[in-house]
């Protein structure tokens, strides 16, 4: 482990924390669009370390919180239905949708099942051929591939009985989309691990057309607060642009491999953000060519409305506009065990976050 | 109006806030009395001229057996170790036992002979039991229930109380943290052999029976089992006036455990404990305290890990391995479930 205390040196996080000191005479406003990040900065006490000058913002990049209740609703629908089987990611369970959580309805008897990757989920359904395995697709480019590779295992070995209710989504468009709206920020914090895959090209827009700089960061302590003081250094010089601070891990051109067998499933799609809305060509669905895997055109799924439960600022807090304990339902009715909002349900959500490291005040 | 569940969650049982908020809306309030209100380890109370202490507790583990131990192993250790938070000598113990249909005899056979030698070894003795037996699916492979009543040998040591806490009192834990949930999450996982440590279930007053003979300055005590040590500093500041501070590179978490905590997203914090014991203990004290917990094994790698403060009132805050400032919590939802 001692490659990895290395990057949680206190000395060199002081000695950082000092040089941020010394250039942040102005403002500076700084969004993490990633809930990896935002649980890292939190868990370390960064924000602590920083300046008054220095606001972190926590931005749409948990892929629980962006969500939309309506996706829970059909996926509690689809375990209803007879023989049919939805495999999940751990934290969706407990997101409420407007007709109960997943995790209700697992204790209503409904079939539901946690895995760990879209492959036990298509093994799953190799095991069992008399049960219909619907596979919960949820996350962006860094969970995309893994699901497409899913979908390709299946139709390789075929499997008639495996399926994706997909959810995928894009990071540039929502990234985008929160600056299209005014928000004034100073520099993005970029996810790392989307990056492993999708390289640096797709954030290139973002600093021609709105100037603003794009630091794919790590995760550790030390690479947070050296991604700050770069985007520090780019914000002074009034130089925008994509640096990679995560050089051990991410490279200019990304994953080939993961982006080629991701759009050999998916096309891009209109795609509903929780606190976004609609976002043009945001989302991934599955191309006509694996129609049979796609669970919108293997079952009939009920439409449900897109609702925000009442209260809840999720949207507000997802684009930087206001921090959790500015909600009135925070930590008193929404609480980690009892999510109101879906901020607070994956521990990378910033409500969650917040709640965990920040206090109830 | 709190938005609530209307049935049992699996997160009601692991030990956090969910869990603590059953305990208090459901059974205390229907239960309540003075004694079972205090939300102690174990219930202190005079029975004619002197104090004794009882407990009682169930064990659900998955899988049954686990490195270093067994489920057996841990009903004993677990109710032993909730009388020694309390301050008392365990004297005696029962047993009950709910069986499912097919369990190999072999395996209970097992299991007994393992919680006689622990009983042995902790010198208590098994006074009474109970045996039932469910249809196949109606219970997990075995679940026990331990009950236990201790005694308080020496007359005038005084009685553990949360308020005696003062600012500049001291928290001491005993050794490593998280190793027994870890152990459980590696045999779960079929990664027992990867693994090179072993669950910390041990009986505790082996290790803190002579301390607690003298006045040493312990203050107050509490295993920090499931919801780990977060859960009981949290526990243990509710209600008072006081914060508690304590700092990451204090805290004993091996490499190799904090390791597979960081692999399956788990923080050691969290993690359940089954041989470990959070003292609060006297300004001043400390010190030798220490030195006597580290002659003993199941002391070896005791730590001062932290202290009460008075800012912070009822919060426990962790400077962190980089010098920066965070909350801590109780753990919400489900951590790691079933393993003690
Ligand atoms: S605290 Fe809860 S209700 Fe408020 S914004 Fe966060 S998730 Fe929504």
């Amino acid at each position: 482990m001692n490659w990895l205390e290395g990057y949680r040196s206190r000395e060199l996080c002081e000695a950082l924390a000092m040089e941020i000191c010394r250039l942040a005479t102005r403002p500076m406003r700084f969004m993490e669009v990633c809930g990896g990040h935002t649980r890292a900065i939190r868990k370390f006490g960064i924000p602590s370390l920083l300046p008054e000058t220095i606001s972190l913002l926590s931005g749409p990049g948990c892929p629980v919180c962006v969500t939309g209740r309506a996706f829970i609703d059909q996926a509690i629908s689809l375990s209803s239905q007879e023989d049919t089987e939805v495999c999940t990611f751990g934290d969706l369970i407990r997101v409420n949708g407007n007709h109960g959580s997943l995790e209700k309805a697992r204790a209503e008897g409904k079939q539901i099942r946690i895995v760990l990757s879209s492959l036990d989920a298509v093994e799953h359904a190799k095991r069992n051929p008399e049960k219909k395995i619907v596979f919960l697709g949820i996350g962006f480019e860094t969970t995309a591939p893994g699901t497409a590779a899913a979908i390709l295992k299946a139709s390789r070995d075929g499997i008639g009985n495996f399926s994706v209710l997909s959810a995928h989504k894009l990071m540039p468009p929502a990234m985008e989309g929160i600056i299209s709206e005014g928000i004034p920020i100073d520099g993005y914090i970029c996810p790392g691990h989307v990056s492993t895959i999708t390289g640096t090209r797709m954030y290139q827009p973002i600093v021609e057309n709105f100037k603003i700089g794009c630091v794919i960061s790590g995760f550790e302590p030390l690479d947070l607060m050296h991604s700050i003081l770069m985007l520090i250094r780019q914000v002074l010089n009034d130089k925008p642009k994509v640096e990679i601070q995560y050089a051990r891990a991410v490279k200019p051109m990304g994953n080939p491999e993961a982006q080629r067998m991701m759009y050999e499933v998916f096309e891009t799609a209109d795609e509903w953000w929780r606190g976004l809305g609609f976002l043009k060509n945001s989302g991934l669905k599955p191309k006509h060519k694996y129609y049979e895997f796609d669970a919108r055109k293997v079952f009939d799924i009920p439409t449900f409305k897109e609702t925000d439960p009442k209260g809840c600022i999720c949207g507000e807090i997802l684009k930087g506009l206001k921090t959790p304990h500015q909600c009135k339902l925070f930590a008193r009715t929404c609480t980690p065990v009892n999510p109101v909002g879906a901020c607070m349900v994956s521990t990378e959500g910033a409500c969650q976050t917040w709640f965990n490291y920040e206090g109830k005040n | 109006m709190k938005e609530k569940t209307d049935s049992i969650l699996l997160s009601h049982g692991s030990g956090g806030s969910l869990m603590h908020e059953l305990v208090r809306d459901v059974f205390i309030k229907h239960f309540d009395n003075a004694i079972l209100g205090l939300e102690n380890d174990a219930a202190v109370f005079k029975a004619s001229n002197s104090n004794i202490a009882f407990t009682t507790d169930s064990f659900v583990v998955d899988p049954v057996f686990f490195p270093g131990g067994d489920i057996g192993k841990l009903a004993i250790c677990g109710t032993i170790n909730d009388l020694v938070a309390v301050g008392a000598k365990p004297y005696c113990l029962s047993a009950g036992f709910i069986l499912e249909e097919g369990f190999p005899l072999k395996e209970l056979e097992r299991i007994v002979a393992n919680m006689a030698t622990i009983a042995k070894l902790a010198g208590v003795f098994i006074a009474a039991g109970d045996t039932k037996v469910v249809e196949k699916g109606k219970c997990d492979k075995i679940f026990i229930n331990t009950s236990g009543i201790g005694v308080f040998p020496e007359a005038n040591v005084p009685l553990f109380s949360k308020k005696t806490i003062k600012p500049g009192d001291q928290i001491i834990i005993n050794g490593f943290l998280g190793d027994h949930g870890m152990a459980v999450i590696a045999a779960r996982n079929e990664l027992e052999h990867a693994i090179s440590f072993q669950s910390d279930c041990a009986p505790l007053n082996l290790l803190l029976g002579e301390l607690l003979k003298v006045d040493l300055g312990i203050k107050f005590m509490r295993d920090p089992t499931r919801g780990g040590l977060a859960t009981t500093l949290c526990e243990i500041c509710e209600g008072l006036d006081i914060g508690i501070k304590i700092f990451e590179d204090k805290v004993p978490v091996r490499a190799s455990v904090q390791g597979l905590c960081d692999l399956l997203g788990f923080d050691p914090l969290y993690v359940a404990n089954e041989g470990k014991m959070l003292i609060v203990a006297k300004k001043g004290s400390e010190q030798n305290l220490l030195s006597k917990l580290r002659k003993n094994p199941l002391g070896r790698n005791a730590a001062i890990i932290g202290e009460v403060i008075s800012e912070n009132k009822g919060l426990v805050t962790l400077q962190t391995s980089i010098g920066g400032t965070r909350i801590v919590n109780m753990l919400s939802g489900e951590q790691l479930p079933r393993i003690c």
